[in-house]
């Protein structure tokens, strides 16, 4: 087996752009659960709206593609009244923080044994490039012609004082670091939140001054620096430089769980 | 015979659960139907607390109470919000240590709160006492089915405290009847 | 018993082992009581953060094949309006239960109206039909839920048991069966498309966890359960689709009581309205008063008015502004009464006796 025998051949292609980062990130979830050696009939997707909630459809499982930020309370379901099913839950950054912030609260903090991976692109791309919540401040939009003038959500920060039990970011860029970030994910009990950065050549670099799709991964992998070094920074009253994306591994814990299989 | 009984005090003496006990009384115990119904605003105590019971022979069809034939009183407040208005053929039942006022109509003193507190040593069962007089003055369930609905709806270990309270009731009405 | 346990009851004897929900006031207490019952009978109780993730959870839970409710009232009934239209459009079978209170907005917590009717009917966007239930006894609480669970099944929409505040903090008697009837859900049959309907409309279902890979959207999609979202033709069909399995079933679903088919005066009432009604016919006995008594309100069933052949006149009692009354109207040429009631209480059977002439 290998990732690509989760694909649901009959849907492709795919609606996404050229050189959009989604498909990279499906491709290292799949691998990852494709190690996990999870059966296709216990493993249920189940995603929200926008380009990233559309990647279910196009997985072989059982998935639910449900309504605007409230794919969380949705497998929440699915995993609670059947916790023995693998549950995955794709997401974007306008999905998971602006319209469902408070269920993504409420899943850390219930620490539902879920898998969420969380396509964080900076815009609303599927609808032609609104600012979200976690917009640089500065950046243009259609809704922030003028830059963003609001200061952009740190998802991993939020997940970790929520109470998710293991919290991650990646890129586009760190394919190899991704996977096995999911599933390491996977593979601990409670709720996994996984952020991806990825590019969105069409709605966010066009605007903001990224002429090709591999100047936005240049800018995305020579801006990432490890949490570590990050950390270590911080303590030295070090100078940060501006839009560091921090990555690597933020927690992993243990505290109590909910839909945990026994 | 269609009996409506309306009860009054403040939040947090059992207003609620009286009217209860009382239709459960009726409708496991003695054979009849009964509703319970009530009012409640946001406090979960103080305030006058309203809940009535209509007890028949025949199903109820209506459910609410329009014209109470019988009054539970327990606190002054209760009594000006849903007894004063009480028509003259009723029977007010009313806790003669809390409420000052008297209805038009017959009443009934009944010193529950006082006796609950100085002969069985807790004011909480006040409601209890009052449940038998009312059962003891008006007959409206029997002895038995409200002796058999208070086990039922009391705290575990509460027992027999409850049916000292409701042996009590019944004994107030009792000493009354004699006397006069 | 009171109204709320036996609706919870009710639903717990129809197999519903899944409750996701929020407190909210006067419909609390059947969460309440499922959270100590469902524990015990292996089931899942869990308090959604609100009413949206509520009506979330429970289609989660259904699609994993479990009889899944909630329980609400007028605020959180329209913070469910979204997931209810994502619940008619990939049809999940759930049961909503509103236990009605006065609004718009916050208004009247602990009293009763019936002033969401029509939000149950349309309250989505988009055109569809669903099933909606009145219960005006503790029994039928009981009763309809079960029912609704079965109908829930039998056509895979959201079915709503739409009681009063009144009905569901009353407490009376009621006789609980030893057993109740039960429609299983039609499993969806190897090699037929997830999306692809019987004769009767309603696809069959396709379980999670049983091999059958669908992908569930709230986009317009073929039989395949794909996306499909710009093809006029296919969304037209499926929208039809959805709407006629319930419309064209609205005999089948119908549940009233006729009383006096000959009268020319002709109550019609749902919910607790019904008992001040009775309660006339009952003080009366020498008058005829006709009662049409509506245990389901949607899809109405405009059929039941035919019964009464003679009706000169119909007096429709509601909890709110004539909401039922308008829609009796459309589908009869007699004259069609609205006594709407706001506030709260219920109609007084002596207001009922005026209004028709008998004096007391």
């Amino acid at each position: 087996m290998s990732y690509e025998d989760w694909y649901r051949q009959d849907r492709l292609p795919h609606i996404y752009c050229a050189g959009c980062g989604n498909g990279t990130i499906i491709n290292c979830t799949l691998e990852a659960i494709d190690e996990m050696g999870w059966k296709k009939e216990e493993t249920v997707f189940v995603s929200g709206i926008g380009c990233s909630s559309r990647a279910p459809g196009y997985i072989v499982t059982d998935s639910l593609h449900t309504t605007h930020g409230r794919a969380l309370p949705f497998a929440t379901g699915v995993k609670m009244s059947r916790p023995e099913f693998h549950v995955v839950v794709f997401t974007g950054d306008g999905d998971l923080a602006a319209i469902g912030g408070n269920h993504f609260i409420h899943a850390c903090r219930r620490n539902i044994d879920l898998t969420v991976v969380c396509m964080n692109n900076q815009i609303y791309g599927m609808t032609g490039g609104q600012g979200s919540p976690t917009t640089p401040l500065g950046a243009l939009s259609t809704t922030t012609p003028f830059g963003s003038a609001e200061p952009a959500f740190d998802l991993c920060e939020l997940a970790i004082a929520a109470g998710a039990n293991y919290v991650s970011r990646w890129t586009s860029y760190h394919v190899k670091e991704l996977t096995k970030a999911v599933k390491k994910g996977m593979e601990t009990p409670g709720l996994s939140f996984i952020e991806a950065m990825v590019q969105c050549p069409t709605n966010y670099g066009r605007r903001n001054k990224f002429k090709q799709v591999l100047d936005q991964v240049e800018y995305i992998r020579s801006h990432s620096m490890m949490r570590q070094k990050y950390l270590q920074l911080m303590e030295q009253g070090g100078a940060v430089p501006d839009n560091t994306i921090v990555v690597g591994e933020f927690i992993n814990r243990a505290r109590p769980a909910m839909g945990v299989p026994r | 015979m269609r009996h409506e009984i309306r009860f009054s005090g403040f939040g947090g003496q059992g207003i609620i659960l009286s009217a209860v006990i009382i239709g459960r009384a009726a409708v496991m115990y003695d054979s009849k139907y009964a509703v319970q119904t009530q009012v409640y605003g946001p406090e979960a105590r103080g305030g006058a607390s309203m809940s009535a019971v209509i007890i028949d022979d025949e199903p109820i069809l209506f459910p609410k109470v329009t014209m109470p034939d019988i009054y539970v009183i327990m606190s002054q407040e209760g009594f000006e919000k849903y007894g004063a208005s009480a028509p003259e053929g009723a029977v007010m039942i009313l806790d003669s240590t809390l409420v000052h006022s008297r209805p038009a109509c017959t009443f009934i003193e009944v010193p529950a709160t006082q006796e609950a507190r100085e002969k069985l040593g807790r004011d909480i069962v006040a409601n209890i006492v009052m449940l038998g007089a009312l059962v003891a003055a008006t007959h409206v369930v029997s002895e038995t089915a409200i002796e058999k609905a208070i086990l039922d709806s009391v705290p575990k270990g509460t027992e027999k405290l409850n049916l000292s309270a409701m042996s009590r009731g019944f004994e107030l009405i009792k000493e009354r009847g004699t006397s006069s | 018993m009171q109204g709320n346990i036996a609706c919870a009851e009710g639903a717990l004897a129809a197999g519903c082992r899944f409750f996701g929900g929020y407190p909210i006031t006067p419909s609390t207490e059947i969460a309440e009581h499922m959270a100590v019952k469902l524990p015990k009978l292996s089931g899942t109780f869990i308090q959604m953060e609100d009413e949206i993730a509520s009506m979330a959870s429970i289609i989660g839970a259904s699609w994993t094949g479990k009889r899944a409710m909630t329980a609400t009232s007028g605020p959180g009934f329209s913070l469910m309006m979204e997931n209810i239209g994502f619940a008619v459009m990939t049809e999940t079978p759930c049961v909503v239960v509103n236990i009605q209170r006065g609004g718009p907005s916050t208004g009247q917590p602990t009293m009763a109206a019936a002033g969401d009717m029509m939000q149950c009917r349309f309250g989505s966007h988009g055109d569809y039909s669903v099933i909606a239930l009145c219960p005006s006894s503790v029994q039928e609480m009981y009763e309809l839920t079960v029912k609704a669970f079965n109908l829930a099944d039998r056509f895979r929409v959201p079915v709503f048991l739409m009681a009063d505040e009144i009905i569901g903090h009353m407490r009376e008697r009621i006789i609980v069966p030893d057993t109740v009837e039960h429609h299983e859900r039609k499993s969806l049959q190897p090699g037929v498309l997830p999306f692809h309907p019987d004769d009767d409309q309603v696809p069959g279902f396709p379980e999670f966890g049983k091999g059958f890979g669908v992908h569930v959207t709230g986009l317009t999609h073929d039989e395949r359960g794909y996306p499909c979202a710009t093809n006029p033709k296919l969304h037209e069909q499926l929208v039809m689709r959805l709407y006629n399995k319930v419309e064209q079933a609205r005999k089948e679903i119908a549940d009233y009581e006729v009383t006096n088919p000959d009268a020319e005066l002709v109550f019609v009432t749902y919910g607790s309205p019904a008992r001040s009604v009775e309660q006339v016919l009952h003080d009366t006995p020498g008058k005829k008063i006709g009662h049409l008594r509506l245990k389901m309100v949607w899809p109405f069933p405009e059929h039941a008015i035919r019964e009464f052949h003679d009706a000169a006149r119909f007096i429709i009692p509601e909890l709110n502004l004539g909401q039922i009354a308008r829609e009796f109207d459309r589908h009869t040429s007699v004259p069609v009464v609205s006594v709407p009631k706001l506030g709260g209480e219920l109609h007084l059977p002596s207001e009922l006796k005026k209004l028709i002439g008998v004096n007391e």
